[in-house]
């Protein structure tokens, strides 16, 4: 697989703490990519550097080609590169159909427009982005009120309605019930495999990681520790003493 | 909701033919009023655009009031302009002032924004005290000769009702727009927005400049009004008093903001006649209201109708 992302030596420091030291990552097309690491790694933090939430002190971020390093996060975003925060992050004050079709317009370019009516504009898109991700029965309830599940998938729907090709998700099941986990671990390889999505998914839960991911990227410290296929990571020394735990005790 | 839509029609139509009717039923004090609430009403509904629908904290905007007023002031007396170009001019002016003072404080959040903004309209203001043999000081500019069909209230109500007619039909629609459905994302979650490719300052940026050129025109319709301006127009306290009337009349609504502009217009004219102290009664009334009414008289009555169509459906 041809290469979408790179991250090169990427640091940021943030009043005298590094966060993140020349970090490096790669991402392949359609490929998912999980960053583990433990509590104060940097991965949040080179998330936001990737889709510009965060402006790297050093090192360069490229996508298909483009250096994106300098780049405003709705730059970013229009390069097809969507995400999800850590913590739930909608519009909840608006309906789930409304949430969605935000996201819709903007795709059309249409957040312009100051003389249609917007309610009868994308409707169409927003309805299969809903369909797709099981939230369609709940498209008129207000967006605050879902479960902590469902604004985690509406999170993702909102994403999805930009098309992206590469899709970052920031701890997506963090505080989920085991079956809502199960089913948005589900949602994650349905979507890469349908539309071809590549995606970078920082990730806790090590079932989730080892279930869906097919290249696995260690950070440690802000440095990256390592990065290759699951049962690669699995087997370093480094991340076994650092992250997973020796099998020798 | 297809039901609703005839009542609707029908309820815009009789409200308009009975505006229409006011000045051949109605002593000329009560048109004088009803003008003045719609000219306020204007002003309060544009700044609502900026408040209510994009959550910019628009602290100081009377400025952009005064501004219209005194462009279409000084290019009558000053400049010797048609009326009409000066009428033109005021909106226009407004605007390109909502736009510079707007890119400023753009780059800030919130409450900064507000304070910044504030700080630049009382700059303004001080000029426009100051430069006497331009703006009069604080004297003002009286006697504007507006053409002679305005010089009757009659005339000055029915120039007004149009402008504030069409004016907030335009705003209606914007709202609507997937612009102003954008702009309503940007003021529930700015970071999302910009996670989805929006551009939240140049969205707020725009918001300003179309609520400036609509404070920009109520100034002008102020001045066919009363046929003078002073600096208060341009003042802090003028600010606070139309973001009480988006509070009042529900902020989060589109009529909100004129129906609070006729109460305290209302409320000034009929208490004031009793005592000097009618904010006490006003301040009152906005304790109450944030007690029982957060959401303001049309956010309540919304929330009302809403309830009552949800246990229309359950029955």
């Amino acid at each position: 697989m041809s290469e979408m992302l790179r991250v090169e030596g990427v640091s940021k420091t943030f009043d005298g703490f590094s966060a993140v030291r020349e970090a490096d990552l790669t991402v392949a097309h359609g490929s998912i990519v999980a960053v583990i690491g433990p509590n104060g790694a940097g991965k949040t933090t080179l998330l936001n550097l990737i889709t510009g939430f965060l402006r790297p002190d050093h090192g360069r971020i490229v996508f298909e080609g483009e250096e994106i390093s300098r780049l405003a996060p709705h730059e970013i975003c229009r390069r097809r590169i969507g995400r999800t925060f850590q913590l739930a992050n909608i519009f909840p004050r608006l309906s789930v159909f409304a949430n969605v079709q935000v996201s819709v317009l903007a795709h059309q370019r249409r957040s312009w427009d100051l003389l249609s009516a917007a309610a009868g504009l994308g409707v169409h898109e927003t309805t299969t982005v809903l369909e797709s991700t099981g939230l369609a029965a709940r498209a008129r309830y207000m967006a605050g009120v879902l479960s902590h599940g469902d604004q985690r998938i509406l999170e993702i729907a909102i994403a999805l309605a930009r098309e992206p090709r590469l899709l970052v998700l920031d701890e997506p099941t963090a505080g989920m019930s085991p079956e809502d986990t199960a089913a948005t671990t589900a949602l994650i390889r349905r979507l890469a495999r349908e539309r071809g999505l590549a995606i970078i998914l920082c990730e806790h839960d090590m079932d989730v990681v080892f279930a869906v991911a097919e290249s696995v990227m260690v950070l440690h410290q802000g440095r990256t520790l390592v990065q290759g296929s699951p049962d690669v990571v699995r087997q370093h020394r480094d991340v076994q003493a650092a992250y997973l735990g020796t099998t020798d005790a | 909701m297809v039901a609703a839509r005839p009542g609707r029609a029908l309820g815009l139509g009789v409200g308009l033919a009975v505006l229409v009717a006011v000045p051949a039923v109605a002593p000329e004090f009560y048109v004088y009023i009803l003008s003045l609430i719609l000219v306020t009403g204007l002003l309060a509904t544009s700044l609502n655009l900026v408040l209510g629908y994009g959550g910019i904290y628009q602290f100081h905007h009377a400025v952009f009031y005064g501004i219209g007023a005194y462009t279409l002031a000084l290019a009558i007396t000053k400049m010797g302009w048609p009326a009409w170009v000066g009428f033109a001019a005021g909106p226009v002016v407004a605007a390109a002032a909502g736009g510079l003072i707007g890119a400023i404080c753009v780059r800030l959040t919130r409450l900064y924004f507000g304070m910044l903004q504030l700080s630049l309209g009382s700059l303004l203001w001080t000029i426009v005290l100051r430069w006497r043999s331009v703006t009069g000081g604080d004297d003002g500019i009286h006697g504007i000769l507006v053409p002679a069909a305005l010089r009757h209230v009659e005339g000055a109500y029915y120039v007004i009702l149009a402008v504030v007619g069409v004016s907030l039909v335009v705003l209606f629609i914007i709202v609507r727009s997937p612009f102003g459905a954008t702009l309503q994302a940007v003021r529930d979650n700015p970071q999302r927005c910009q996670a989805v490719g929006i551009d939240v300052r140049a969205h707020q940026l725009v918001a300003i400049v179309i609520a400036a050129f609509f404070a920009g025109a109520a100034g002008a319709l102020y001045v066919v009004l009363e046929r003078s301006v002073f600096p208060n127009m341009l003042f802090w306290v003028l600010s606070l008093e139309i973001f009480v009337m988006c509070l009042l009349g529900g902020w989060f609504t589109f009529l909100g903001p004129l129906v609070g502009a006729g109460i305290i217009v209302a409320l000034r004219t009929v208490a004031s006649r009793y005592t000097e102290n009618w904010t006490m009664i006003l301040g009152t009334i906005l304790i109450l209201l944030i007690f029982f009414m957060p959401e303001g008289v049309m956010g309540h009555l919304e929330q009302w109708v809403r309830r009552r169509a949800r246990e229309d459906a359950h029955v």
